[in-house]
């Protein structure tokens, strides 16, 4: 296989001088996963700690690419180098993907940003260590902000929005009504609310619903104990209004976060959800394994006969893995 | 069988609009389970290049149908070569039989015509990464 011929620290090297084919085959290499993964990743963490990690979500089609597009444009204005890890689902049937969203940030050419797309490659599991382990390394090499976006459906996708520092939620005009809004999920992680396509019926509708629902937060108690509210920009992606506010927004909320000291909350929990994934990831995948032992044999034979239950023998066979 | 994930940029180089036909080629390098990296209409050779070291690309297909593939061909081979991209260039699309072997010539790695099967795409795009991968 000719990407991984290079040897790790020689690639990684070459990439914090700034050659681009060294990050792209090191973000192959967390891709495929497993120990070399793991190895670029650690020597990521070991440099990484300054960039300030965005998300940006929503539905299929809401104009996340296009904002996107618009914003590394503006952020690259301002003398910031952005990269963006464009999360797009793979085929659950042939494990194909078509990552299509750099054609929304046309006319970056020249521009100090880099882009890259990744497939969710059918697993969750692999995603959920990937994505944290691509923001280390461009953390590493000097990108900042680094802005992934994923399509706000799914679990992962959500907790990857959820632990960035600051999470951009672009809705469009006809998602639903105020009950939509107060759905628990992907509207509560938000830290920045987008109303894209704003030119559309129905957006100041939108806009509403969304007040409400942070109106609703206040009667709750939600907002003082943040000390936060959400802003809400009614913005165009494609004429480019309401990018600027969305950037003004974004600086505003790292500010925030640095003041109140959130910012350092976010950064634990990000790195409490990576280290969680990693140990549920390193049982799952001894599960199998343990019940070929005897250990396995002996409890399966206990829940044939009715002796114990299967949580019982769950249970009975973690405590001895860990006890080990 | 593959031992990787083969990633594939699929883009239209140039001014050519008629982007039917990549679209399908997309849709059957997804459906034979490759990574597509659609980055469509009017690029040029140093977006393609831009994206194919970002993205890790394993090959790159273009689709041509203005003509230009004479020119343009070459200028992609030479702008891959000149930044030390050892990546396999398929090229699809309006081609005359008699332009093949100046293209090939010039470092394309295979030409795929209209008459190409969705099975014949598949097997040339899949045989010039091996044939890169061994070299």
């Amino acid at each position: 296989m000719n990407s991984s011929q290079e040897p790790i620290p020689q690639l990684f090297k070459s990439a914090l001088s700034g050659e681009r084919r060294s990050l792209g085959k090191l973000l192959t290499i967390i891709e495929r996963g497993g120990e070399t993964a793991d190895t670029v990743a650690g020597l990521a963490h070991q440099k990484a700690g300054s960039a300030h990690v965005v998300g940006v979500t929503g539905a299929p089609g809401s104009g996340k690419s296009t904002l996107t597009g618009r914003l590394i444009d503006l952020f690259s204005k301002t003398g910031y180098k952005t990269a963006v890890l464009a999360v797009d689902p793979s085929s659950p049937l042939t494990g194909g993907a078509i990552l299509g969203d750099r054609i929304r940030m046309d006319d970056l050419a020249g521009e100090d940003c880099f882009i890259r797309s990744m497939a969710t490659r059918g697993h969750s599991g692999g995603l959920a260590l990937a994505v944290p382990a691509a923001i280390q390394i461009f953390d590493a090499v000097g990108y900042n902000p680094v802005i992934i976006e994923t399509v706000g459906v799914g679990q992962v996708e959500v907790d990857v929005a959820g632990t960035a520092d600051t999470t951009v939620v672009v809705v469009t005009p006809g998602m639903g009504d105020a009950v939509q809004a107060n759905k628990a999920g992907l509207l509560e992680v938000a830290d920045i609310f987008v109303v894209n396509k704003a030119d559309r019926p129905g957006a100041n509708d939108a806009r509403r619903d969304l007040e409400l629902m942070l109106d609703l937060g206040h009667v709750s108690g939600l907002e003082e104990k943040t000390g936060y509210r959400p802003p809400i920009i009614m913005a165009n992606s494609l004429e480019g209004t309401g990018s600027e506010e969305t950037l003004k927004a974004i600086k505003g909320h790292a500010e925030h976060l640095k003041k109140s000291g959130s910012i350092k909350i976010r950064q634990k929990q990000r790195i409490l959800m990576e280290i969680q994934n990693r140990i549920e990831i390193l049982i799952g995948s001894n599960a199998k394994e343990v019940l070929e032992t005897d250990l396995g044999i002996a409890n399966i034979e206990a829940v044939l006969n009715r002796v114990i239950s299967p949580a019982e023998a769950a249970k009975l066979i973690v405590n001895s893995i860990l006890n080990d | 069988m593959r031992n990787r994930q083969y990633r594939v940029i699929l883009a239209k180089l140039g001014l050519d609009g008629h982007d039917r036909g990549i679209k399908v080629v997309a849709r059957i390098l997804r459906d034979a389970g490759m990574e597509v990296i659609y980055l469509g209409l009017r690029q040029t050779t140093g977006s393609i290049v831009a994206a194919a070291e970002e993205e890790d690309a394993d090959a790159i297909g273009l689709s041509m149908h203005n003509a230009g593939h004479l020119t343009l061909g070459p200028k992609m081979t030479d702008a891959l070569q000149e930044a030390g991209l050892d990546i396999p260039l398929v090229i699809g699309g309006i081609v005359p039989d008699e332009d093949v072997e100046e293209l090939i010539n010039s470092g394309v790695a295979a030409v795929l015509g209209p008459g190409a099967s969705a099975e014949e795409v598949v097997s040339t795009v899949s045989a010039a990464i091996s044939a890169r991968d061994q070299a």
